[in-house]
This record gives structure tokens, sequence and C-alpha cells, in this order.
């Protein structure tokens, strides 16, 4: 049934723990050691570390304290999701300055976890684009935090999980656009040496780059997928399309599906089936800006697809310097360990951001999909076993089942964030259950 | 373009029906206790709209200001269509039978105070030539039940009332509108467990604001709370007695 008891990440893999909401968030987090936002992560870092009962939502708190439409800066509660940021700038002339892969997210969760998103080349993580933060540290005062003041904090709680303190609300710049339709071409591409190579080659003249490959393929076959460019579409494009993009109608999962819908059979012949319904020529068009950034929202709780038992989303990023052959390897081992993702996403990645612990690196990021069951801890392990031999990184916001030496062996900067965090948080006040698991808070 | 006083547009269901009639073109002058709040608020209804949303400070707790904060309501907006006041307090029955100070309270703001409000309301609708009332009552008001005693008797209490002022003055032009939320997972319902048809508070706040456009006397939300309700009216009380809800 869709009410498991205890609290869980879109992956549903449920944990002890209870909600709390309030559109008075800055008060709640007086009593909490931990917030999240509309529960979007996919692992266990908005669930309370053993032995705390309650985590505080942001979710009602969702206020634009202040908006200039000459500079596009916002001032807003931690709670506004990028539904309602997207509603309310898209017809004034702006859009989000990074494009993630879902809207049902909040401010404070696009901090916390930095996100990034197809038009990371360019953009770079939601850090870049925050000017600065009001936020609950460990001492109970609401502090402001910027490139200025308490910098070393600043830097720290973008991609910092949450484990520094609670924001309250935020100050950010968003980016103007010409309209909020995109106009995109997607390309069928028939390996993985020339999915990269066309992933960068589109980075060079598109803003938004990505790409679904099926990681099931046969050794030839490997990798191959469809790629999707895109840029905010000129007025002169439009046609008679409505200025503003209506919403899109939206489905819903009735109930747990059962646990054979997701299955190696399944998933091989969907990635084949979405594979050849492409054309082989580059197709072309204006698309809904919900359709393209966010196809999988209309489907509203999508991740009831994959039954009771659950799944988990492994991604991470593998540095250029290992080339195609870097990422060929970790294909194959994906393939071959017997890790079957239903659509699975690359995308290239720009530079390092600010955050301490920030995700992104310049390289090729992979996102799998994979039901939960009794082997998924030692095919994660076996992953990141890969990585670390690669030098890349797993992103926090996706993980629930890497180990904590493994974290620490892929993740050199961990030192330095718990450096900030101890001075800001000496007692380790602010936990979570993926900060317990993977040590994030020292000790 | 529709003039809207708006009693409880900071939290929960006022906060969400207020955003709609603002995204649509409606004009809203806000009336809440604390002024911070209310500001926030007003800052968010109108981010980026050129039009402002104006505000001032009323507490339900002093009833005998209203007709004084309906007065500048009505100035601020120039004229004046429709009152809405969602404002009102919740209490678990659990807290209610513990606490008698709450219970009066609860008693006091959704009750007696609301009443005063409406009444002066009244008199400056009618004064104006007409309009319209709508008043935020529930379904705990329909029939009484276990875990809503208290806080059910002040909404039967309240939509009574409300029904005689439609009765007494709807030829003198009030149109009296009476919102009854099913469950809606907002604020004031965290941690309750939900029952089937609970509603967001956005899918709740459209069906309503189709609802009081229609000039309807009663307004389910969702409405498929009319039926539930109907079913629930009927039933003897020894299964209200057995029943856990």
């Amino acid at each position: 049934m869709a009410t498991q008891k205890g609290l869980a990440g879109w992956g549903r893999v449920f944990g002890e723990g209870e909600e709390l909401a309030s559109e008075d968030f800055e008060e709640l987090t007086r009593h909490v050691n931990l917030s999240r936002g509309l529960g979007r992560s996919y692992g266990d870092s908005s669930l309370p570390a053993p032995g705390d009962e309650f985590v505080a939502t942001s979710r009602l708190a969702d206020r634009v304290l202040s908006f200039d439409s000459q500079t596009g800066v916002v001032r807003a509660e931690a709670g506004l999701s990028l539904h309602r940021m997207n509603r309310l700038f898209w017809p004034a002339g702006f859009a989000s300055p990074v494009a993630p892969g879902t809207q049902f997210i909040t401010l404070g969760g696009m901090i916390s976890a930095d996100v990034h998103g197809k038009d990371h080349h360019v953009m770079g993580t939601f850090g870049r684009h925050v000017e600065s933060m009001r936020m609950r540290i460990a001492s109970g005062d609401i502090v402001t935090v910027s490139r200025t003041e308490h910098s070393d904090l600043f830097r720290a709680t973008l991609g910092g999980m949450g484990l520094l303190g609670h924001i309250v609300d935020a100050t950010f710049r968003l980016q103007p656009i010409p309209s909020p339709w995109v106009s995109i071409e997607t390309q069928r591409v028939s390996d993985i040496d020339a999915f990269m190579a066309q992933l960068k080659d589109a980075a060079r003249s598109f803003p938004f780059t990505m790409g679904w490959i099926d990681t099931l393929g046969k050794s030839r076959h490997l990798g191959r997928g469809i790629l999707m460019r895109g840029r905010f579409a000129d007025p002169s494009e439009l046609g008679s399309r409505r200025a503003v993009p209506p919403t899109l109608k939206r489905f819903r999962v009735p109930f747990a599906a059962p646990s054979w819908l997701v299955s190696r059979w399944t998933t091989s012949v969907f990635n084949t089936l979405y594979y050849h319904q492409h054309i082989p020529a580059i197709r072309r068009g204006i698309a809904h800006p919900e359709s393209f950034f966010y196809p999988l929202d209309s489907v509203r709780d999508w991740n009831l697809l994959y039954g009771r038992r659950g799944f988990t989303q492994y991604q991470c990023v593998i540095p250029e310097a290992r080339g195609a052959d870097g990422v060929r390897d970790f294909l194959r081992l994906v393939r071959d360990a017997g890790g079957s993702s239903m659509l699975s996403v690359i995308k290239d990645c720009g530079d390092e951001g600010e955050g301490v612990l920030s995700f992104p690196l310049r390289g090729t990021s992979i996102a799998l999909d994979l039901p939960v069951d009794a082997n998924t801890a030692s095919l994660v392990a076996s992953f990141n076993a890969l990585l670390i031999e690669l030098g890349g990184r797993i992103y926090l916001a996706k993980d629930r089942f890497t180990h904590a030496r493994d974290f620490e062996r892929m993740e050199p900067r961990l030192g330095a964030f718990v450096a900030i965090k101890e001075s800001y948080d000496p007692k380790g006040r602010f936990r979570s259950a993926q900060s317990e698991r993977l040590g994030l808070g020292g000790d | 373009m529709m003039k809207t006083l708006f009693l409880g547009a900071t939290r929960g269901m006022g906060r969400a029906l207020s955003r709609q009639m603002v995204e649509r073109g409606d004009a809203l002058h806000l009336l809440g206790r604390d002024i911070e709040e209310v500001a926030k608020t007003a800052a968010d209804l109108s981010a980026t709209r050129d039009r402002l949303v104006t505000f001032s400070r009323f507490d339900l707790d002093e009833p005998q200001k209203s007709g004084e904060a309906i007065e500048e309501g009505i100035n601020k907006l120039g004229g004046l269509h429709r009152i809405v006041l969602t404002a009102g307090i919740f209490g678990t029955q659990e807290s209610l039978e513990t606490s008698p100070e709450l219970a009066a309270r609860v008693l006091q703001t959704n009750f007696v105070n609301t009443i005063l409000f409406c009444e002066s309301a009244r008199v400056r609708i009618l004064a104006r030539g007409g309009g319209q009332l709508v008043v935020f009552s529930s379904v705990a008001g329909d029939r009484a039940r276990k875990p809503v005693v208290i806080y059910g008797a002040t909404k039967a209490g309240l939509s009574a009332y409300l029904e005689g002022l439609d009765a007494r003055f709807k030829r003198e032009g009030l149109d009296v509108t009476i919102v009854k939320p099913g469950f809606v997972r907002t604020g004031m319902t965290r941690g309750l467990k939900e029952p089937p048809f609970a509603a967001d508070p956005e899918e709740a706040a459209a069906a309503i604001l189709r609802g009081i456009d229609r000039r309807a006397t009663v307004v389910y939300a969702p409405p498929i709370w009319r039926w539930v309700m109907a079913v629930v009216k009927r039933l003897p009380r020894a299964v209200l007695r057995r029943a856990a809800f």
C-alpha cells in the first residue's frame, strides 16, 4: 500500500521517523535536528538519524518575500517549490538558473543538495546563483550567511545536505529568458563513444544537453540512446502557442505495482523499444518546458511503479581525464553485474562549484534507477569500487547504500567539510540517517 | 474586478485560496493578527504583480474592532464585493478534553467572535446594497463525532448561524456561502490520521473558488465530501458510538 509506516525518501525504502509541518517553519527548526522539503532525495538524506524522532518539513513555508523584476533577484522562504517558482516567474520573463529533473523540490532542498541540471555545463550548480541565506545554526541563533559573512558556513551549506543548520530563507538570482518554451533537437545515438562525442559537441552550442541510454545493450550497442539538446525558444518561434505554457495534466499511480513490473527482462524490452521509437534522423521542435525538463513529473507517484520493495538511484560522476574508456568500463560493469536500469541518464558536467561537498565535477554523470532487492548493497559496493579507481564520486541526494569507508575513499574533501561542521556544530546536533551512515558529522 | 476583504490568508486553506484569487486578478485586502506575517503574505501575493495587495491588523479575539477593520479594508479596496473568513482555531478532541482553557478559546474564537465579526460584516455589506459573505465552517459541524466533539460543536453552531443569516437577509442582497472543507493537508491537520479523500490545499481551494463564484449556499471541498457527509449524517447513533471516526 501507499501508506507504509515511517518515513522514506523518493526511493520508498522506509525508515523510522515522523514529519513536522507548519507555515511557521522558522519556529519548528528550534526543535529538530534535521529539516527536509518535499522528500525528493532518493535515499536517507532526509530521514532522521537513529534516536531522533522528528524531521521538520519546510513545505508549508513557501512564500516569496521579495522579487526585483529588473534584476531577477528573489528572496523566499525555504519551502518555495520549483513548481511554484516556474508558475510565478515564467510570465515575468524569468526562470530558475538551473534545470533539475523534477519541479517538486524546494528552494531549501535545491541548496542543500546543490542541485544541477541539463545546463550544468553553462550555469553550474544552484549554489552559484545563491546570494545569501538565513540559517538557524546549532547555537539556536539565526545568522545570515553569504560569500562575505560566514563564508565557510555558506560554502559548506551548498551541497551540505542540511548538516550545517536549517535554511530558513534564501536570496538567489533567476535567469532572464526569451520565453519559457524550449526549442529542442533529439537524436538517436548508436553507442557510448558516439554519445560522449555528441554530448561534448552539443554543449558548445546548447545550454541544455542530456541523454537517455540503454545500459543493457550488447557490446556494440552498449550506451546507445537518445540525445536531447535545447535552449529557451525565441517568441518568434512559438507560432500559435500561448506565451505562458499551460499546466500539464498529471496522472496518478493508484497503488504500489507488483514487483515483476520492473525486472531485467521488462527493462530490456522497454529500453530496446524506446531506442527504436526514435527515427534515425534528428527531430526538431518546440517543447513544453514541463515535458522537456520534468518528463517524469507527469506521472505523480511514479516511484510506486517499483512496488513495495522500493528502488534506489545510483548517480556518479566520472572525471573527464578518464575519457570514454572510463565511462565504457563503468557501463560494462553495470551490465555484467546485473544492474537493470530503465532509462539511465547521462550528462556531461562542467567545472566543480563552490560547495565544499557539491557533487558535480568536470566529467560524465551517469544515473541508474535500480529496484531494491537483497543484492542492491553489494551491487552498489561493486560500482563504488570501480568509481574509486576512476577518481569519481557519488551524489549524496540519491544515495542509500554506500559504505562509510567507500565514501571516505572517494571523497578527499570530507575532512574540510567535517572541520567546518565541527566549528559551527561542535556537538554534532544536525544529523540524518545518511550522515550517521557515512560519517558526515565527524565521529 | 472582484474586490475581496480576506481574514485568514496567512495560513493553510486561506493561503491557497487567496493565491488563486490574486492569480486571476482579484483585488485583496488582508486582515490578520500578526502584522509581520500578514505583510509577508501580502508581499508573496503581489510578488510578480504591479498592483499591491493591501493589509491591516485585525485580531478575531477583539471582535469589537470588526467594524473599524472592515471599513478600513473597504477604503483601501475602493469598494467591496466579498468578505472571506477562513480564520479559526483547531484543537484535537484529546487536547480540548484535557485543557478547559484551550476549549474556552476554541469555543470563543470559532463561535462567539466569528459570529460577532459576521454581524459586523453583514451590516457593512447591506449598507452598501449587497455583497457576499464567505465563511469557513467544517464538515465536522455536520455531525457530531468522537474526534471532533467540541470543535465540531463550534462549527455546527456557526453553520446554523450562517444558514439563518441566509434565510433572513438573502432578499436584501446578502449572499452567504458556507464552506465546509473535508480533510485537507495543511498545518492544521498535520499529525492527524489521514482519512480517504484527503486533498491538497490547492485542489481544495480550486473547488472552493468555483463554488463561491457560483454563489452556492454550501460548498464542500473537495466536492466528494458532500456525499460522504450525506451518509455520515444518516448513520444511527449506535454506529457512531462504535466507529473510530
